[in-house]
Formats: C-alpha cells, sequence, structure tokens
C-alpha cells in the first residue's frame, strides 16, 4: 500500500498527489512515469511523475480525469492509499547542454514537460516553455514552470488566459523570430506532439516527444505499448517513453489508443452510474443526521 | 541385491507391465471448452497406488537421471504403493519446492517419463500425475512440515518470483539463509500467474505454494522493479545483501514484422495472456481491465508451443467461433506438451499446421479482419536441427479473424542488463551464467532460468535454481568466488 500523503486540485479534473514510495524518490528521473493500481480489481495505468523528493520519500503524481480509473483515482483524498504504485519506469529524458530548448507542455502534460524543463535548465540550457492549455482554469505549474524557464509562454485555446491560439503558433513565432533552437521536447495530446513535430521536421530541429500508450506491465513484458518508429515496432516502456517526434508513427498510436474506447465507455458509464447512487446514500444519509 | 529383494510392490516386474496406465479424469471437453475450469481432476488414492504398481523400480533410474531438479522417483512411487502419501510427498519436496505446479505443467514426456524404462514396451509410468497427486493430497491434509534451519546470518536477494526465484528461495530458506524475493508485477508468480492458464494451472495452486514459502520465511516485495525501482548494485553494496540471483524470465514479445501487425486485434500472447490471467480482463466490468470481446469471433494464434496454446484455448473459453492453432511447421516439430496438443483437439481447436501468415489485413480503419497465409513444406534441417518450412509457391490463401495472437518467442529483458555494470550478456542479449554453477561475471551475481537460456519450461528454470542455490549456498559458508 502506498500511502497518500497530500492530494490537491492543481485545476478542475486535474489533481496532485503526494505519494509515499520511497523507493521511486530515490531513483526518480525525469521524462519517467509509474504505473499503478488502486484497488484488487483494477486496471494497471501509467501516470506522470511530476517531481519527487528523496530526502522525504515522496513522490508527485499528477491526474487528470479521463477513464473511470483516473476518476476514481481523484476521489482520493490526503491519507487515503493506493494499492500498487511501480517504478520509476522508461527511460529517463536525455539532458545534455544542447544550447537552447524549448520544452512545450499541453495541457495535464505540462506535468511530466516540467522536470524535463527544470533538468534542462540546471545543464545549463537556455530554456524557452511553452504551456498550451484549453482555457485560463486549465493552465497548471505555472509558477513551477516560469521558476525553470527563461522565457514562459503561455496560450489559450479559448484566449482566457494570456494568448489566444496554440503551443504551435508560440513556436512558429519563435523560429520566425530567428531564434536559434537546439531542442524541441513536447509533452501533451498526440495531436499536440504531432503539429509540434510536422512544424519541426521542416526546420530540421530534433524533437523529442513523450509517448503515451496502452500500457500493463511496463517492464516490456506484454508488447501492449508499441509504437510505431520509423515503420518497426519499439516498446515505449523500456525503449522510450521518450522518442524522436519526427520518426513516430502518430496514427497508428492514437488507433491503438482506440482499441477499447467501447470498453472504457461502458466502465465510466457504470462508474457514474455508482457514483450518483452513493451521492444519493451520502445524501439521505445526511438527512437523517440533520 | 535385486531391487525387488526389498520391494513392497506385490506384482512382479512382468505383472506390472499389464497393469495399464491409469488415465488421468478429466473434464469432458465439450463443457471445458467453455469454462475455466482446471481440465484434469486429479488421481483418487486408489487410481494412485494402481499407477504406482507399474514402477519397475530399476537399479539405475534414468527417470531421475532426466529430472532437472533431481527428484527420487523410484522412493516417492514406492512409498504411494504402501499409502505413505505425505512421506512421499516429502520425498519430493527435498528435491522440488513446487510439486503441485510441476506436476501439472512439466513436459514429462521430454524428461522422466521419456527415459521410463516401461515406454520401450508400454506406455510409461505416470509421473507427473503421481507427483500431482502427492502435493495435492499434502495440500489438503494441511500438515505441511515447515523446516526451521539454524540462521547463517547471510542474506540473498532473488529478481523475479517465477519458477526459478521460487526454487531457489525455497531451497535457500531451508539453508538457514534470509530470503527476499523482488517481483515487478503486483502479484507472486511470475509466469506461473500471469501466463499459465487458470484451467491448466489454478492460481490457488499456486498462492498455496508461496503461503508455504512465506511460512518456511520467505519475505516477498512486489512492485518492485529491479534495474529500475532498486539496482542490482544498491542491493549489494546498500542494502546489505550477500548475493543476488537474477530469474526475470522470458522478456520483449517477438513480432513477425509482417504488414498489418500493428492493427487493433493484433496482440501479443504474453499481453493477451496476462489481460487473462492477471488481470482478470474476462471479468470485464467486475475487473477494470479490457480486453476485446471474442464471443463469435474468429480467432488465431501463431506459434505451436505451451503458450500458442493456452492462448488459443483460453480464445476458446472466452466464446470464440473458430480457434485456430497456426504454425510453420509440422505436428512433430511442435514444442508443446503431448498432452495440452492433445486436449485442444479434443476441445476443437483447428489446427493449420506447415502454414505462415504473410500479412495481416484491415478493414482500412485500423481493425484486424483477417491474415494472408502460406502454405509451407520442411526443406533441409535448420539451426535448431528441424527441418526448417519453406514456402509453397502459389499457395496463398486469407483466413477471417477478428483476432489474432502471436506466440513466436521472446527476446531478452534488457532492464537488468543494462543497468548493472560489469554483468556480461551474449550475442542476443541474455546474461551469460555458468551452466554448473549459474554464477554470472560479477562477483555474488547468479543467475538462471529464460534470462540466460532463453524461452524454455518451468523444469528447466526449476533446475537452474536448484543449482544456483547450491552454488550460492557454497559461497555464502566458504566466501570463494
Amino acid at each position: 500500500m502506498f500511502k497518500i500523503i497530500h492530494a490537491q486540485f492543481l485545476a478542475p479534473g486535474i489533481k496532485r498527489f503526494v505519494i509515499e514510495a520511497p523507493r521511486i524518490a530515490r531513483k526518480q528521473k525525469p521524462g519517467q512515469f509509474v504505473i499503478l493500481r488502486i484497488y484488487e480489481e483494477g486496471e494497471r495505468i501509467p501516470v506522470t511523475i511530476e517531481n519527487s523528493d528523496p530526502e522525504k520519500g515522496t513522490i508527485n503524481i499528477v491526474v487528470q480525469s479521463a477513464g473511470k480509473t483516473t476518476n476514481l483515482l481523484n476521489t482520493l483524498e490526503t491519507g487515503d492509499s493506493i494499492l500498487d504504485v511501480v517504478g520509476p519506469l522508461g527511460k529517463p529524458s536525455e539532458i545534455h547542454n544542447y544550447g537552447t530548448a524549448v520544452v512545450v507542455g499541453g495541457g495535464v502534460g505540462t506535468a511530466m514537460a516540467y522536470p524535463t524543463a527544470a533538468a534542462l535548465k540546471r545543464a545549463g540550457n537556455r530554456v524557452i516553455s511553452i504551456v498550451g492549455a484549453r482555457n485560463k482554469e486549465l493552465v497548471i505549474l505555472e509558477k513551477e514552470m516560469r521558476e525553470v524557464s527563461d522565457a514562459l509562454l503561455i496560450t489559450t485555446d479559448d484566449g482566457s488566459y494570456a494568448d489566444k491560439g496554440f503551443v504551435t503558433d508560440k513556436l512558429k513565432q519563435l523560429i520566425q523570430n530567428g531564434t536559434r533552437i537546439d531542442l524541441v521536447v513536447a509533452v501533451g495530446p498526440i495531436v499536440m506532439m504531432k503539429a509540434v513535430s510536422e512544424l519541426t521536421r521542416k526546420e530540421n530541429i530534433h524533437t523529442v516527444v513523450s509517448l503515451n500508450p496502452i500500457m500493463i506491465d511496463g517492464t516490456g513484458m506484454c508488447g501492449g505499448c508499441r509504437v510505431m518508429i520509423d515503420g518497426k515496432s519499439e516498446f515505449a516502456c523500456v525503449d522510450g517513453p521518450e522518442f524522436d517526434g519526427h520518426r513516430v508513427n502518430f496514427e497508428v498510436l492514437v488507433q491503438r489508443n482506440a482499441m477499447y474506447r467501447d470498453a472504457e465507455q461502458k466502465s465510466m458509464e457504470e462508474f457514474k452510474r455508482s457514483r450518483e447512487e452513493h451521492a444519493c446514500i451520502a445524501t439521505s444519509d445526511q438527512g437523517e443526521k440533520r | 541385491m535385486s531391487p525387488a529383494a526389498k520391494s513392497q510392490n506385490p506384482l512382479s516386474p512382468k505383472d506390472r507391465m499389464k497393469v495399464p496406465r491409469q488415465l488421468m479424469p478429466e473434464q469432458p471437453a465439450e463443457a471445458r471448452a467453455h469454462n475455466f475450469e482446471e481440465v484434469n481432476l486429479g488421481y483418487n488414492p486408489e487410481l494412485a497406488q494402481q499407477e504406482a504398481l507399474r514402477c519397475l523400480e530399476c537399479a539405475k533410474p534414468t527417470c531421475t537421471d532426466n529430472c532437472p531438479v533431481g527428484i527420487d522417483v523410484k522412493d516417492f512411487v514406492q512409498k504411494i504403493v504402501i499409502g505413505d502419501f505425505l512421506g512421499a510427498a516429502a520425498k519430493i519436496r527435498e528435491a522440488n519446492v513446487l510439486p503441485a505446479i510441476t506436476g501439472r505443467v512439466c513436459p514429462q514426456e521430454d524428461q522422466c517419463e521419456g527415459k521410463c524404462l516401461l515406454s520401450k514396451k508400454v506406455k510409461p509410468l505416470g509421473i507427473g500425475y503421481l507427483e500431482r497427486f502427492v502435493a495435492d493430497y499434502e495440500q489438503r491434509m494441511g500438515t505441511h512440515i515447515v523446516p526451521k534451519a539454524t540462521p547463517t546470518g547471510k542474506k540473498v536477494a532473488i529478481v523475479g518470483s517465477g519458477p526459478s526465484g521460487l526454487t531457489v528461495a525455497g531451497d535457500l530458506i531451508q539453508k538457514g539463509h534470509k530470503v527476499r524475493v523482488f517481483e515487478a508485477l503486483h502479484e507472486i508468480g511470475g509466469v506461473l500467474v500471469y501466463g499459465i492458464p487458470e484451467f491448466r494451472l489454478p492460481k490457488q495452486i499456486v498462492r498455496e505454494q508461496i503461503e508455504y514459502m512465506r511460512q518456511m520465511g520467505v519475505e516477498f516485495e512486489t512492485d518492485v522493479v529491479v534495474g529500475r525501482t532498486v539496482t542490482i548494485d544498491e542491493l549489494l553494496n546498500e542494502e546489505g545483501y550477500d548475493a543476488v540471483y537474477i530469474g526475470t524470465g522470458a522478456g520483449l514479445p517477438q513480432f513477425m514484422n509482417i504488414p498489418g501487425e500493428h492493427l487493433n486485434g493484433v496482440y501479443s500472447a504474453n499481453e493477451f495472456l496476462t489481460r487473462i490471467n492477471l488481470m482478470k480482463a474476462y471479468k470485464f466490468p467486475v475487473f477494470d481491465e479490457p480486453m476485446l470481446d471474442l464471443h463469435g469471433k474468429d480467432v488465431a494464434v501463431i506459434g505451436g508451443g505451451n503458450t500458442a496454446l493456452d492462448a488459443i484455448r483460453s480464445a476458446l473459453r472466452l466464446g470464440a467461433r473458430k480457434a485456430y492453432v497456426i504454425y510453420r511447421r509440422s505436428d512433430a516439430e511442435m514444442p508443446a506438451r503431448a498432452e495440452e496438443v492433445h486436449h485442444a483437439r479434443q476441445e476443437g481447436i483447428d489446427f493449420q499446421m506447415l502454414t505462415a501468415p504473410v500479412e495481416f489485413l484491415s478493414d482500412g480503419k485500423g481493425w484486424l479482419t483477417g491474415a494472408r497465409c502460406v502454405r509451407m513444406e520442411l526443406g533441409e534441417p535448420d539451426a535448431s536441427g528441424r527441418r526448417r518450412p519453406v514456402p509453397k509457391a502459389g499457395s496463398e490463401f486469407e483466413v477471417p479473424l477478428s483476432v489474432a495472437v502471436i506466440a513466436i518467442g521472446t527476446t531478452a529483458n534488457p532492464i537488468v542488463q543494462s543497468t548493472t555494470p560489469g554483468l556480461d550478456t551474449n550475442k542476443r542479449g541474455y546474461i551469460q551464467a555458468s551452466e554448473e554453477t549459474q554464477r554470472t561475471t560479477r562477483k555474488g551475481v547468479f543467475a538462471g532460468g529464460d534470462i540466460v537460456t532463453g524461452a524454455a519450461t518451468v523444469i528447466l528454470a526449476m533446475g537452474a535454481g536448484r543449482r544456483a542455490a547450491n552454488s550460492i549456498h557454497e559461497y555464502l559458508t566458504t566466501g570463494q568466488w
């Protein structure tokens, strides 16, 4: 059992958990992730590590409600426990002094981009960060990103905060302004990583993306997380999760991630129904107490 | 001194050969093809004693010589003859810490039974069936004797809780060493829980064997990927382990690198079986992990090993309309256990031998619709000594499929090797270890099982575990490398 030391919403549907996991805290490096399982009948899902504190033996994970498991996870509070947390998994980000690095975080992907940006900064890079979100409420880790960046650019799809537009607009501007860019790291929705990669391919800028396929064991055993890299199968859990964005077949990733859409919807509906039933019971309990 | 002189078997050797091999009671094929209950039901005491009477009590028992862990077959079988079933179980346990498991999954025809003298004239002694009987009997009686050894003060880390790791743990704890087993998954047992299905090895049996090991004092820690969560060097230098055994098992599933392998509906056998056995995806939505619904669907497995048969027989039980084995060689070369092939045929699995897929076909939206296959013929022997399959020109045909499961083997998992400096590997990436002592190129580090040999069987991994345990014990007591 892994105890939740602190739980806090960063934005609607996006929650940060500080979890007691001393072994993982000691080893975690930027770019890595954990796999967790909440309860005995639960599925195993990969989750982003935002940060860790080796001294305190804790890791921070950031979770966005999407399906049943993430929704359930986001109902957990300080003092609750998670049945299994295993990691850190995947190869760490390759951190060198590249020169100027642009780190792009889309939505909850910002949580995974953050430790990489921080490490690139520590390695002596000039770090320009671009954070994109659907709207103002969903911009996360702004303060943290600002602290590790020489410049921070923010976009929202609806213009409710900072500049209206997409992260690629900002990246395009940087390129057009003649900013020398030695590395782009993009973490976020597949469409975003694809758009960034297409943009930088033309400019011949080395681009790293962090892929999020469906996974089970996370150790290379099952092969469920295979992604197409230059037309060949590679496993995101042991060969990745970071890959050269110019070599990734994003269409296959989108297609494979949709494999269980029907089952996921069914799970989600049943979860909602059970929550509503619980809510009814809770309300009637309160009624009696009054 | 003739062996018959002190034998308690009332039958003469000639009469023993007249007793037919006792059939294993099993669930009828029509029923079991639709459930996950165990296929074999096990001998009762009468059947076991009748079968045990067939043993010729050879002066030089070749069965024991051909057992990777060296079980004293003759002795335990004689104990069954006189009705001392617990004594028989204790005898087996001297050499084998997991008898209820090996009694079910060993390829006996290649091991003990393959060398049984009876098989020259009649069917070999049912050694596997007898082993299973006494192990189950002992479990039912609940009379496990947990041996307490004098502590040596040494501690050993075991990486991986599959058959080889469990064997090392069981052997070393009985020699008085402190033992801790690290497992990457959330459940103990490795391939015994994620790979081998319920109908061949009930998970309750695995849990009982592991509980027995806990009672002996073996410690287990789940959710630890050695190489990532902690390194071998950290175990040795910071956590104070005196030796480490690496038994991380079969590695990354191999794919065929043919067009369409990335389509939705194409699984590796490891993923397919892990979803079913470990994650219980077939109980969705009670369990959260999903899998594609197989009811009324046509499913094929590619490959001819035990894993292939486990996968396709699982698919049948999950409602598949047609269930094919597509194998590029012929019956004679199939590596699967003979009993599994027999059972699969009884259940109605369609074996397409000398056949190989060349392409997976798509509906244009990313979903599998079938496989284009080619018929093969056998040419000259290849490196494995088996005749190489060669495609027959113009023999291509299409099979409609909703799900295809690829079970053509695995390659070495690199996680431990790549994070342990000085640990040498061979050309294929497997860890180099002495065949006699299982020592690696790193002092205090031993390895065995599939991560050394490549994919093999439970019993061969256990044999390596046995050798490693003896060699670790020697290292810990003498301090000499």
